[in-house]
């Protein structure tokens, strides 16, 4: 390996890094050093008056493994991620195909489903709030027209994530259909017309040729998608609080109560690190595994 | 236009509301009547949403350093602070020992811990029951005799329940724990001793209270099956929805403003003896502060706890005045003369008891709301649900004791 001292060598190294500062500085800033210190912090105990701080180890994270909240939480975020993920990809995925297609209302459609997406997290949550009151609510007055008793459905435990699954639904599909639909727009008109010269059905022109172009865009969304599971917590302060005996409790509610109810940042930390890891891994699997997969143009 | 002979002290105070309307333009007009009174301070007074997301935003300015003399905090938060070491008993900062007697003893007690009192009552309630007064004329009941013990509850629920109307709603999201209390404590036992350090959720008297709880819905059919919304109950009341409702007396002028009927307002009823537990905000003022702004920031208590600015505070939002002092005031003696209601919360106080507080309370808390939810829900029986928030309490608080 010969060094590469030259002049030009080293002025060329020193552009180079000077193109990747600004990202460099911000990452570090916003991402690494955070990360960091977070892992740091999740190894002291939590100091109080009684007894200061001190180094633990893994301590905090054999308390969390040992707490029952901890795997109620886990499963609720399992299956809330088990539900929203694939159906509000499939949901988007028929309304881009169908917002795609030469109907009269094309823009109409494409607007309507891209409302909720629009609205802020906060006011969608209080909007579906009073969906849902008993009651008051616009679930029950349509109910009551078909006869239906009132069904509390926030208050509820067996109901009540359920009820926080289908406002996610609702407000992810439409952004995820957009860029189903960016996608489709970039597949040459070429491709159509062969396939209907070979005679292909439309069905398997889309299974063939449709959806392995839209692998990637696919692929873009699960992340994305994988990344918002994890990441809820606006939507039950306002539905659910958690509740009913933590029900619809999900993981970055949890950290937020460990740390500024519960004033346990440690175990906040501890909480924090245990799903960063779990989101390295998934996204290896994404992209190492997924993406040998995937068609790219 | 004098300058200001000495240099100005800033007081940055957070504070929460937790009952709705536009509570803060009453804050904002103390506060500057304040300033304008004592030109030497300015106060920057942050409204921060509800206990919650005030206590956050407080320990989070602490945190990164920015300022923070003094917040309105939940007076349950006291034990969780002072483990922290993050606020000041007003003993050691007081001269007059006098100021600290004039408040009414009941809205003490959160605040008095290991002999010290390290809170000041500001924005302080009992739960009282708002109940229909043209529903009970309805059901053919005598709209100035509301249900003064659980029999009663029960067989005035009854007639007041129909399709369109249940007869009473205690809130179970939120802070059920808080209703939970009201009612054991009618039932003649507290849920927690007043040191910080023991609870006693599964006492036999205490499951029976929960049991009862449930058959209200479950039983007698005068509550809605599962929770029932904290956050949107006022709105069901005044829609008709419910006939009674138990709920903060902080919300008592919402009501009478909103309130398109004849409504009135009760202690709530007793089975073996009446209770209520206290609720609301004290003022803290944290420890890392100057000498200055210590004073200044006792200063802005002393004014905003004073008679005439309680009885304000109180007419305003339906909270009560903190001390005997502020209902010898003309202003709330003629407001109360034209608005008999505007008393009970305070009447109540003499059969009150501190809000449910512990070493570890929010976790601790935790546990009994989910039992109080699980109960209600009919995920679990009461005894199960309460006797493992019990032995969960037992194992957080273990390291206190």
């Amino acid at each position: 390996m010969q060094k590469n001292t030259t002049p030009e060598h080293r002025s060329n190294a020193i552009y180079g890094w000077l193109l990747l500062a600004p990202a460099a500085v911000m990452l570090s800033v916003f991402a690494f050093y955070p990360s960091i210190a977070t892992l740091w912090s999740s190894l002291f105990s939590r100091g109080t008056r009684r007894r200061p701080s001190e180094f633990i180890g893994l301590e905090n994270y054999a308390d969390l493994f040992a707490d029952p909240t901890f795997w109620v939480v886990v499963q609720n975020n399992l299956f809330y991620a088990a539900v929203t993920i694939p159906v509000s990809i499939g949901i988007a995925l028929a309304m881009a195909l169908w917002a795609n297609a030469n109907i009269s209302a094309r823009s109409f459609v494409r607007t309507a489903y891209f409302t909720p997406t629009v609205l802020p997290m906060i006011a969608a949550a209080n909007l579906w709030l009073f969906f849902y009151t008993p009651g008051l609510g616009v679930l029950d007055k349509i109910g009551s027209l078909f006869g239906l008793p009132s069904v509390n459905w926030l208050g509820q435990p067996d109901t009540a994530l359920w009820a926080v699954v289908i406002v996610t639904i609702w407000k992810e599909a439409g952004f995820f259909m957009i860029f189903y639909l960016a996608a489709l727009q970039t597949i040459p008109a070429d491709l159509k017309e062969a396939a209907d010269i070979e005679g292909a059905s439309r069905w398997t022109y889309t299974r063939r040729i449709v959806l392995p172009l839209l692998m990637p865009t696919t692929l873009f969304i699960m992340v994305n998608a994988m990344i918002n599971s994890v990441k809820l917590i606006d939507h039950l302060f306002i539905l659910t609080k958690g509740g009913p005996s933590d029900a619809s409790k999900l993981i970055l509610y949890y950290i937020w109560e460990m740390a500024f109810a519960f004033f346990d940042a440690p175990h906040a930390a501890a909480l924090t690190i245990l799903v960063l890891t779990v989101l390295c891994i998934v996204a290896a699997v994404q992209f190492f595994y997924l993406d040998k997969r995937t068609h790219y143009q | 236009m004098a300058l200001p002979a000495a240099a100005q002290t800033e007081l940055t105070m957070y504070y929460p509301i937790a009952v709705g309307g536009a509570l803060t333009e009453v804050v904002d007009s103390i506060v500057s009547e304040f300033e304008s009174a004592n030109p030497d301070i300015s106060v920057n007074a942050v409204y921060s949403g509800n206990y919650d997301d005030t206590r956050v935003r407080a320990l989070s300015a602490l945190n990164s350093g920015e300022p923070a003399q003094l917040a309105v905090m939940f007076s349950i938060d006291a034990y969780d602070l002072i483990e922290q070491d993050l606020i000041l008993p007003f003993d050691d900062m007081v001269s007059d020992a006098g100021w600290l007697e004039s408040f009414y003893p009941a809205l003490m007690a959160n605040g008095k811990i290991e002999g010290k009192t390290w809170g000041i009552p500001f924005q302080r309630s009992t739960i009282v029951a708002y109940y229909n007064k043209d529903q009970f004329r309805a059901a053919g009941l005598d709209p100035d005799a509301p249900p003064t013990t659980w029999d009663e509850l029960i067989s005035m629920g009854k007639a007041l329940t129909n399709d369109d109307t249940y007869g009473l709603m205690i809130p179970s999201t939120g802070y059920p724990y808080w209703m939970f209390q009201a009612l054991a404590i009618q039932n003649g036992k507290e849920v927690m001793s007043n040191d910080g350090l023991t609870t006693f959720f599964d006492d036999n008297t205490v499951v029976d209270t929960l049991n009862f709880w449930k058959s209200l819905s479950a039983e007698h059919g005068i509550m809605p099956e599962g929770t029932v919304e904290w956050g949107t109950l006022r709105q069901a009341f005044l829609e008709g929805q419910t006939a009674m409702m138990w709920h903060s007396t902080g919300n008592l002028t919402a009501v009478k403003n909103n309130a398109s009927f004849d409504f009135g307002v009760a202690e709530l009823p007793a089975n073996v003896r009446k209770g209520s537990p206290t609720g609301g905000g004290n003022f803290y003022v944290f420890k890392d502060t100057s000498d200055e702004e210590r004073a200044a920031a006792l200063k802005l208590i002393q004014f905003m706890t004073s008679p005439e600015q309680a009885a304000a505070w109180s007419i305003a939002t339906g909270y009560m005045g903190v001390s005997p002092a502020a209902y010898e005031t003309d202003a709330l003696k003629s407001y109360t003369a034209d608005f008999p209601p505007a008393l009970v919360a305070r009447n109540q106080l003499e059969n009150a008891v501190a809000e449910f507080s512990t070493f570890e309370t929010a976790r601790v808390r935790d546990g009994l709301n989910n039992a109080i939810q699980s109960a209600l829900t009919g995920s679990k029986s009461a005894e199960d649900a309460l006797g493992e928030a019990q032995s969960a309490a037992n194992r957080l608080l273990k390291a206190y004791r």
